[in-house]
């Protein structure tokens, strides 16, 4: 027993989790092969499933695009005296996170569009376009949702990010006679991204995966995005077990290819002028009564 | 001296209160400051003093009394927009020097330097460049022109911080205790610096410092704060030597 205990503390912890990672993979792959794995029917599929990729991607970039700057809005508005920004901010993140985001979704593909019916019927004067613009594709209800509730979530992430600027870099700011927009553009915001860009980047991955809501919204086949592409083919031959299995596969393989790149992106963002342990570079007087 | 106090008037402060809450801080300042004139305000943590001279270029709002810096004219109370625009106007005219330095970590410390005259006065990039290296050389750091702030000691930021107020082209500097975050062998090299401003360049500078010698040197005019009020004023020689006040006296022995 000593022997093995001495064996194995020469292999390296990270060979060890590798193997482990292996096996794990090994027992799926076998547990596939005694449940009968359709493959032929998988490689056929794989194709059409990943053309919803374009879908997936382009509905995270929208609603990561939308998210960021609401939620810079949001964080400004959560950060001024002013009550109608500060009422307003509130009131968007208060309900934005306080619903369901599947609720949300129908808000916007099936409530919007009857809004504008009734309008119109109420007020026969309006313009009859109005119901077509009401009337939003599942995609673009699916980015402004997605965007919509993030951007709320997100606002926390802002808001702490330009909070983190210490005061005295306001005061530096308003010393010079900047105005507030020159002090914001050039003076914190710059310094806050380096703290709001890593955790944004982990927005966007799980928002990646919560494009596969947008699917219950319903797609044609040419334009659904990768999950719904899923469930289409799945259902139709009676093949959901690959279907879903491909489909969460290639989530999976996704979201593991943008965290690589988040955290390369989070590590350089730690260096930069921050030196390494000195924690903040400028501590700042804590405003109040001077001396 | 006298000549001094002939010149133009740059600061005025009329009946300037200011309180925090409940807690009044200010309790009526009146001063005048000359062009060229160098004036140095003491007192005890707590008197006020910091306050008068965030008061003077707003990062405080006075709550009652009258601030006049180059010709421009303003009453405490509330900000209107038309307000806040003179505000600006005011703090273009006013650099400001403050305790922790308070550079701009992202920005090397030409950077620094440039910023206010390109971003608030709109200068072109070509001269706002040449106008900074100036400066940097007035205080002695033209070789560390791009280096950023968290390379520099606080000593060598301090004099960046200088030079960042002095580019904006100032009417009159205030300090607010500027080497009192330094370690001792770095005041030194700051004072000098602030010195050489008033002989070289003949800047009005209000300097909120417990460093004695500075004042003894430097100062024209001394103030002592004593519980939100000017207790006595006087040139060096007088209030260092011969205080009026038993207040004044005990304070300049213990920080003596």
């Amino acid at each position: 027993m000593d022997r093995l205990a001495l064996a194995s503390a020469r292999v390296p912890f990270n060979l060890k989790v590798g193997i482990v990672w292996f096996a794990v993979f090994l027992l799926i792959v076998f547990f596939f092969w005694i449940a009968a794995f359709d493959l032929p029917w998988m490689e056929e599929k794989a194709g059409y499933i990943l053309g919803g990729l374009r879908y997936t991607l382009l509905i995270s970039l929208g609603g990561i695009g939308l998210a960021i700057v609401l939620a810079l809005i949001g964080a400004l508005g959560r950060l001024s005296h002013h009550p109608i920004a500060y009422g307003v901010s509130g009131f968007y993140t208060s309900f934005f996170r306080g619903t369901p985001l599947i609720v949300q979704m129908f808000l916007w593909y099936l409530a919007l569009p009857q809004i504008g019916i009734n309008l119109l019927q109420k007020y026969p004067g309006l313009p009859a376009q109005l119901k077509d613009v009401l009337t939003l594709d599942a995609a673009i209800a699916g980015t402004l949702a997605l965007g919509f509730n993030y951007g709320a979530y997100m606002t926390e992430i802002f808001r702490a990010g330009i909070q983190s600027v210490g005061h005295g870099q306001s005061e530096a700011a308003d010393a010079l006679g900047m105005t507030y927009a020159q002090k914001m553009r050039r003076v914190i915001l710059p310094q806050a991204f380096r703290v709001i860009i890593p955790p944004t980047g982990n927005e966007f991955i799980a928002m990646m995966k919560d494009t596969a809501l947008v699917s219950i919204l319903g797609a044609t086949a040419t334009t659904a995005e990768m999950f719904r592409r899923a469930q289409l083919v799945g259902k139709a031959s009676f093949k959901n077990l690959e279907a879903y299995v491909l489909v969460a596969g290639m989530y999976w393989l996704l979201t593991a290819i943008f965290t690589f790149f988040q955290r390369r992106l989070e590590r350089r963002m730690s260096k930069g002028y921050v030196r390494a342990g000195a924690g903040a570079p400028m501590p700042s007087a804590p405003a109040g009564i001077g001396a | 001296m006298s000549e001094r106090r002939n010149g133009e008037v740059v600061v005025r402060v009329e009946d300037l209160h200011k309180s925090f809450g409940h807690l009044e801080v200010l309790k009526g300042i009146d001063m005048q400051v000359h062009r060229g004139e160098v004036v140095v305000v003491f007192g005890r943590s707590g008197s006020g003093k910091s306050t008068l001279l965030r008061c003077i270029n707003f990062l405080e709002d006075p709550t009652k009394g009258v601030i006049e810096v180059a010709g421009i004219r303003l009453e405490g109370g509330t900000r209107t927009r038309h307000k806040r625009e003179l505000i600006r106007r005011l703090r273009i005219r006013t650099g400001m020097v403050f305790q922790q330095f308070n550079l701009f970590p992202h920005m090397t410390a030409l950077q620094n330097v440039m910023e206010g005259p390109i971003t608030v006065k709109g200068k072109p990039e070509a001269e706002a460049r040449g106008l900074a290296m100036h400066f940097l050389e007035a205080v002695g750091l033209a070789d560390k022109a791009d280096e950023y702030p968290i390379r520099l000691s606080g000593g060598q930021q301090q004099r960046v911080a200088i030079a960042r107020a002095l580019a904006m082209e100032p009417e009159v500097m205030l300090f607010d205790e500027p080497t009192s975050a330094l370690d001792p062998e770095l005041i030194g090299e700051v004072l000098e610096v602030m010195k050489s401003l008033s002989t070289e360049l003949h800047m009005t500078m209000i300097v909120v410092t417990h460093e004695m010698g500075f004042a003894r040197e430097v100062a024209h005019r001394m103030m002592f704060f004593h519980e939100g009020k000017i207790l006595e004023e006087g040139p060096p020689s007088e209030i260092l030597t011969n205080p009026r006040f038993p207040e004044t006296k005990r304070f300049i022995d213990a920080v003596l």
